[in-house]
């Protein structure tokens, strides 16, 4: 307890405007993730992410923002923007997924072909990309992590405060649940 | 603890002279008019070290953009930096602080006697080469970005830190 209240707030708060929302909108509860498509340690978060989501049902709702390392993972940036231009598409969890379920086939031709596997308008996806449109929202989605304390990938945040735990189910479901409870 | 020994805001910054490079000398006096941050760190190689360096070559257009230098700093070698540098794409320079070892990290009273690194330290210098803000992280422990911008931001406002 004593931990989570010294842990950092989020300082961009979620909102259905900006932010990709996965589940129910109105969920009490919100795990929201700062991840990089590139980095092992997201990858292997990926999974567990989609397990809680099935474990508390209407009860959670997920939301992803992008802190790409393009210092050490020169292919994240790209992937983040990709993952936009879906979502201008109306597909932003579909590209996500796949991204996560190649992460290391992430070059222009491997996004390109993940583009067309999800039924995106390539064309416009092509136009999305190369125009770099989306590189200002990820920028954003970035400087809102620094300020909020991430200093890594992954990061989540419970209800607005980081998590301090390892990425497991069992201890982000104990945590979730202590959320919950805490916001009754 | 070494976190007591740590200069304070108000001190004036020991000046040094260090290699930044194989054949590089970096002083804190070239950067007068400048403000510095001064980023110790145990150890290259080492994973947390390299989430925080990371990090901070992310953020480098931000602290560039609030005119300051960053400068990391640990008890390595200079071939050992360029290295570490190299392989990790990184855009600021790495001074030795190799010898006598550890030298400016005890000036700065960040240096951990026991294990011969430094601790993983934080220090926003001004203009004047006054210290304003101290931050030592737990060792183990990126500290982020977000203490050592907001302090660059106060200076802006002209507020202490």
């Amino acid at each position: 307890m004593k931990l989570e209240a010294q842990q950092p707030k989020l300082s961009l708060p979620v909102s259905p405007q900006r932010d990709h929302i996965r589940g129910n909108p109105e969920a009490p509860l919100t795990l929201l993730e700062y991840g990089d498509y590139e980095c092992p340690y997201c990858g292997r978060a990926f999974p567990i992410v989609r397990k809680l989501q099935q474990e508390l049902g209407d009860r959670l709702r997920l939301v992803f923002r992008h802190f790409p390392l393009n210092t050490i993972h020169p292919n994240a940036s790209i992937a983040a923007q990709a993952a936009e231009c879906a979502a201008a598409q109306g597909k932003f969890w579909e590209m996500h997924d796949i991204l996560y379920e190649h992460q290391h086939d992430l070059g222009d031709r491997d996004i390109v072909q993940y583009a067309m596997k999800i039924g995106l308008e390539i064309y416009r996806f092509e136009a999305d990309l190369s125009s770099e449109r989306f590189v200002a929202r990820v920028k954003e989605d970035f400087k809102s992590g620094v300020r909020s304390g991430v200093n890594g990938t992954p990061t989540f945040f419970i209800n607005g405060t980081r998590y301090a735990g390892p990425p497991e189910i069992g201890a982000m479901l104990e945590a979730l649940e202590q959320a919950a409870q805490e916001s009754v | 603890m070494p976190q007591d020994t740590a200069l304070q805001p108000g001190s004036k910054a020991p000046d040094f002279c260090l290699a930044s490079g194989p054949e590089s000398k970096t002083s804190l006096a070239d950067y007068r008019g400048k403000r510095v941050v001064l980023m110790f760190y145990p150890a290259d190689w080492s994973p947390v070290c390299g989430d925080e360096t990371v990090l901070y070559n992310e953020i480098l257009p931000d602290i560039t953009a609030l005119n300051a230098q960053l400068l990391g700093i640990s008890v390595d070698g200079p071939w050992c930096h360029e290295a570490y540098a190299r392989a990790k794409n990184l855009k600021f320079p790495l001074l030795a602080d190799f010898e006598p070892k550890g030298a400016v990290a005890r000036q700065f009273g960040v240096y951990r006697e026991a294990d011969g690194i430094s601790e993983r330290a934080l220090f926003v210098i001004d203009e004047q080469g006054i210290i304003r803000w101290t931050y030592v992280s737990p060792i183990d422990q990126n500290p982020g970005a977000d203490g050592v911008l907001t302090a660059l931001e106060s200076l802006n406002q002209g507020a202490s830190v």
